[in-house]
């Protein structure tokens, strides 16, 4: 019986069991979920394949020429570039008020609670919410007449000439309260010191911004601005719930999940998914080189 | 009052206005949801959705919406989903960042790498090819379709606990060997508790992703006894159509539990948030 029980066992014995025993579930789920779906995907993005019949045919880079041929494919990338200018006001903000809650002010965990708050928010939730902030005679509406502002008001999801701005804003709403949070974290962490010594030295708070707050955080940004290039991109859960692609809000993944589960084109879909992944492998990429270039 | 008095004040002022206003924003469209639940059907139609509810304690619409919305089997699925992705992240993320801090062996790096790389595969880009692995699995369908997408695909427990092994000595380890301890008690007596902290941060940061995510439960998990509340909120977009009082009861109904937690647990929150996203 003794020889059941591991502690017996010699330390070498109980080393491979070990190595073995605990890394063959992370490994075959990592495996599984992470990189066999990637490997399909490639295999997928050949074929004609509609996700469900018994037979598919190879069609070589058909797919792929289709994608950057087709205007009603290729569109979907300008809608892209509202996510991705949404992002720059996103980090902009974000640092503002990271920088302001820094120094000693009134309420400080009172507006640090609510700035994050969005942010742990359920998605569908949120799209609701926004639904009703931008219906007709919605929130944003009377506001905007409370305000005198009457004239101005749009129909904020019914234009698509602003639809992507409303959306935009919308997730800039959503998102915002996390890089703060990172950012404050990170400006928290420089010495208290050295603010005293600039301080001594007659520096204003823009100088300390300039050469104390921003050459420090300068990582984290980079790496909050990857995140959420990577996340503009690949934006769905607010278009999604709000207006399933309509009215010219289609995304990027939108557009791959109405082909591959609506409309039975998995191949095409699996070709535009291969896209999205290489673009964001190609920025993660070039912010890990240019990071590692000036350590 | 002297120049630079003058333009202090003024910067003072800037930065007030500007909380103020980014705070009202923040809680703005928040607060016109509440006001909406709390209101009845004439009520609503006839008032501004600027204006405050007539009777604040008229909790019929959130009656209707729990019962309706069937937003019983949303938490209930919710709760079983998280609880057992949780128990397995921690223990799979610990166990296999135990073996990779601790030992030098054959093809160690490969899986450093190939955990490292898998961080940059936006899972979302991969659910075309993940749908039919799944369905080949006979998960379809199942509460297990989520839970094992939350453990295979989401890294971020991985490297939390490796992240934080790297600072716990290995002295202890050593001295535990000496006493006799196996590999495994070093691990369960020693290792998982050290790493408590690491813990909570594994458990507030996918706690929050699996509450909040919509696309893999709606994907994988259509049948109505399965749905989870991202699901069950979402199925109000139909019947409810512009049954606004009521919707609005049902989207408080999903970030009651959020708030409740935001109050109770702040300051891990923060740190969780910080300390997960710094790879």
């Amino acid at each position: 019986m003794k020889y059941w029980r591991i502690s017996s066992w010699s330390y070498s014995a109980q080393r491979i069991f070990i190595i073995c025993a605990f890394s063959i579930i992370p490994l075959a789920l990592l495996f599984t979920f992470a990189y066999l779906p990637v490997i399909n995907m490639f295999k997928y993005s050949f074929t004609d394949w509609n996700g469900y019949s018994k037979r598919f045919d190879y069609v070589g880079f058909d797919n792929y020429t289709r994608i950057f041929s087709d205007p009603e494919y290729f569109k979907v990338f300008i809608v892209s570039l509202y996510y991705f200018v949404a992002t720059f006001v996103q980090m902009g903000l974000a640092l503002y008020f990271a920088t302001i809650l820094s120094f000693k002010i009134r309420g400080k965990n009172f507006f640090k609670g609510i700035l994050f708050f969005p942010y742990l928010l359920n998605g569908v939730a949120i799209g609701f919410i926004f639904l009703f902030f931008f219906k007709p005679d919605g929130t944003l509406d009377t506001l905007m007449q409370a305000v005198g502002l009457g004239q101005y008001t749009q129909l904020w999801l019914g234009n698509p000439n602003i639809i992507n701005v409303s959306l935009a804003g919308a997730s800039v709403w959503r998102y915002m309260g996390f890089n703060f949070i990172i950012f404050l974290g990170a400006i928290s962490s420089i010495p208290k010191d050295v603010y005293e010594a600039s301080d001594i030295d007659g520096a204003n708070r823009w100088q300390q911004f300039r050469h104390i707050i921003l050459p420090s955080i300068t990582r984290i940004l980079q790496l909050n601005l990857i995140l959420a290039i990577s996340g503009a991109i690949s934006a769905f859960d607010i278009p999604y719930i709000m207006t399933d692609g309509s009215n010219g809000s289609m995304t990027f993944v939108i557009q791959t999940v109405h082909l591959a589960f609506k409309y039975g084109k998995l191949g095409l879909a699996s070709a535009m998914a291969v896209v999205l992944l290489l673009i964001v492998i190609l920025v993660t990429l070039v912010q890990r080189v240019s990071m590692k270039g000036e350590e | 009052m002297n120049v630079n008095q003058f333009k202090y004040t003024i910067a003072s002022i800037i930065k007030y206005v500007s909380l103020i206003l980014a705070a009202f924003i923040a809680l703005l469209p928040i607060v016109v949801i509440l006001f909406a639940s709390l209101k009845t059907n004439a009520e609503y139609a006839n008032s501004s959705p600027l204006a405050p509810p007539a009777n604040w304690l008229n909790f019929a619409n959130y009656a209707k919406a729990f019962v309706d919305g069937n937003m019983l089997v949303g938490f209930k699925n919710t709760i079983i989903i998280l609880i057992i992705s949780i128990v397995g992240a921690t223990l799979t993320g610990s166990m296999i960042a135990y073996v990779l801090d601790r030992f030098k062996f054959k093809g160690k790096k490969i899986m450093v790498a190939a955990f490292l790389l898998a961080t940059l595969i936006p899972s979302v880009t991969t659910q075309v090819a993940t749908f039919q692995i799944i369905n080949a699995l006979d998960l379809f369908n199942t509460r297990w379709a989520a839970i094992v997408m939350y453990l295979g695909t989401d890294i971020i427990a991985v490297y939390i606990f490796l992240q934080f092994l790297g600072s716990i000595s290995s002295a202890l380890d050593e001295s535990a060997m000496l006493d006799g301890a196996s590999y495994f008690t070093i691990y369960w007596r020693i290792i998982l508790p050290l790493l408590k902290p690491a813990i909570v941060t594994v458990i507030i940061v996918k706690g929050v992703n699996i509450y909040n995510d919509f696309y893999t439960p709606f994907l994988y998990m259509p049948k109505t006894d399965l749905q989870v509340i991202s699901t069950a909120l979402f199925k109000f977009k139909g019947p409810f159509g512009s049954q606004w009082e009521v919707i609005s009861a049902g989207i408080m109904i999903a970030i009651i539990p959020t708030m409740i937690i935001f109050l109770l647990l702040q300051k891990y929150i923060y740190n969780g948030f910080a300390q997960g996203s710094v790879k």
